[in-house]
């Protein structure tokens, strides 16, 4: 058997959960090649050829792959699918929108989202929302499929030497281009790569009271996140909001501060090590999930943890 | 230009789902059903388009046994044209539908095909782009904004850092995401009028439509439970546990 992982990457670097794949791939079994499909990517195919057990790094440098469109990612990966009996993308908004195109190229169907390896053929992954873990068995010639990242250990970043092969095909879509992108700045680290996550909810009455959230942030290295209610709310932008429909975390340490807990939240966060909950309410749901219970007036609460670390 | 909407009959997202005793899958006996949450904002923005005058007509389909049909008189009173019930198993296969999803496109030559980016029943997000590649068409997925201009589609889509806008021609598929509307209560008297608003019913066969499988479901298991842990009395407290017990800060 062998895999190709397609990685994730912003064209300067490898991202963390590429490292997660990788794990998945061995948990699978067999040969290891990661694709690196971009634009002045030779860093990114560097960092991935570091990576212990990794057979080959296949890099793809061409303008057409700049931003990952799906269009030209998926007939490249279709091209150099022969060989392969899993084809790995991670459960990213880059790797869901890559991966079906692929499986429907291919004549296949493909599996979202596994969280476990059963077999080489078969898998488990979430369905509604969570509330269920399918078990599923692929017939098909080749398994096409996205990894949620935090459902498996981080490979080693180091210590490999893959060879790094080049592959000079260009494919381009006519009919789809890219005109821009607005991406959230900030010095913090990215949510689903944070060590230690902080959020905050409705609770938290306003966009300005988050600035308590971001000191403790600051002190604990962490990312700061949010409830769905509070992105609807309007207090923060939607790039923060942790849950089924936002993203999935699964930090050693999150921190839930003035969230009730809808179970669209907890779909997002209840993989974490150790969940700590802030409420007024001793009746929120957060509680029957949380590790460390805090049921007081967050606005007192917050200042003072922050100060007492 | 006109539009096509791919809707699905999927559990009510209000109801908690539970796994069958004999964990063969989830029991959806006697369970409210509804139209998919994102599929709904799909059928509003088409039928927004239509009420700017930049759709000429707006066409619901869904894939699906007969009930299913209930999903289609919904979109119709949302303020969709006309149905296509293409008669099939439920639960029917990603690929499949999306096979079945690029002749209807063919037939109807839609120029826009609005789906919405997952159901929330197998959670699987692949639909909408199986279906552009099937018609080797581009996509915008996780839009949040849709502006048409003139044989261009201008999408704002929600990625994981933000957000991206892409350049596309028509035909395209555009999947939705929750932010892209806010979709409108159907009133009664359009719910009425839905009634008589054509359905139309084909089968997969029809429409020369190959049907995929490959996978099967071997089981369903509920979530490990997660134990609910202690309360502290002060953030002092909570502190000290964070640091000497679960050793999570420095």
């Amino acid at each position: 058997m062998s895999i190709l992982i397609i990685s994730e990457h912003d064209n300067q670097s490898l991202k963390p959960v590429t490292l997660n794949l990788v794990t998945a791939a061995q948990q699978i079994g067999g040969d290891i090649d990661l694709l690196v499909a971009g634009e002045n990517a030779q860093a990114v195919a560097e960092a991935a050829a570091a990576i212990p057990g990794v057979r080959k790094v296949i890099l793809a440098d061409s303008a057409a792959y700049a931003h990952q469109l799906a269009e030209n990612v998926s007939k490249l990966v279709v091209e150099l699918a022969n060989g392969y009996s899993h084809i790995l993308a991670p459960g990213t908004t880059t790797g869901k929108n890559i991966a079906p195109r692929v499986a429907a190229l291919l004549g296949v169907n493909q599996l979202s989202d596994i969280i476990s390896v059963e077999a080489a053929d078969t898998f488990k992954r979430p369905i509604y929302a969570g509330n269920a873990i399918a078990t599923v068995k692929s017939a098909d010639a080749v398994k096409v499929m996205t990894v949620r990242g935090t459902a498996f250990d981080a490979a080693a970043a180091t210590g490999g030497s893959a060879a790094i092969e080049r592959c000079d095909s260009v494919h381009q879509h006519n009919d789809v281009s890219f005109v821009g992108e607005a991406l959230a700045k900030s010095d913090r680290p990215e949510l689903t790569a944070a060590s230690v996550v902080v959020s905050g909810g409705r609770g938290m009455g306003n966009g300005d009271n988050f600035e308590l959230l971001n000191k403790v942030a600051d002190k604990l290295g962490a990312a700061v996140g949010a409830s769905r209610a509070a992105v609807d709310a309007g207090f923060v932008p939607n790039d923060m909001q942790v849950g089924q429909t936002g993203k999935m975390v699964a930090p050693e340490l999150y921190i839930a501060v003035g969230i009730s807990g809808a179970i669209q939240h907890l779909a997002g966060m209840k993989d974490s090590k150790v969940i700590v909950a802030i409420n007024k309410d001793e009746e929120a749901p957060i509680f029957q999930v949380a590790d460390y219970g805090l049921v007081g007036d967050l606005f007192e609460a917050v200042p003072e943890l922050e100060s007492r670390l | 230009m006109k539009v096509l909407v791919a809707v699905k009959r999927v559990i009510d997202y209000n109801v908690k789902v539970r796994v069958k005793s004999d964990r063969s899958d989830v029991d959806l006996a006697n369970v409210k059903m509804a139209l998919n949450p994102f599929c709904e904002i799909a059928v509003e923005e088409a039928v927004r388009l239509k009420e700017a005058g930049t759709a000429a007509e707006v066409v619901a389909v869904s894939i699906g046994s007969k009930a299913c049909q209930e999903q289609l008189r919904t979109a119709l009173a949302l303020g969709a044209d006309r149905a296509i019930q293409v008669d099939a198993p439920d639960q029917l296969d990603s690929l499949s539908v999306a096979r079945i999803l690029q002749k209807v496109a063919e037939e109807e030559s839609a120029d826009l095909i609005l789906l919405g980016k997952q159901a929330i029943d197998s959670d699987n997000n692949q639909t909408g782009q199986m279906l552009a590649a099937l018609m080797d068409r581009p996509q915008a997925t996780f839009a949040s904004e849709v502006v048409v201009e003139g044989e261009t589609l201008k999408v704002t889509r929600e990625i994981d850092g933000g957000l991206q806008t892409l350049s596309l021609k028509l035909p395209a598929v555009v999947t939705t995401d929750l932010r892209l509307n806010e979709p409108r209560y159907a009133s009664l008297p359009n719910i009425m009028k839905a009634k008589k608003k054509p359905l139309e019913v084909k089968t997969p066969e029809e429409l020369g439509a190959q049907l995929a499988g490959g996978v099967q479901l071997l089981g369903v298991e509920p979530p490990a439970e997660r134990q609910a842990g202690i309360k502290v009395s002060s953030v002092e407290e909570l502190v000290d546990k964070l640091r000497n017990e679960a050793k999570v800060v420095a």
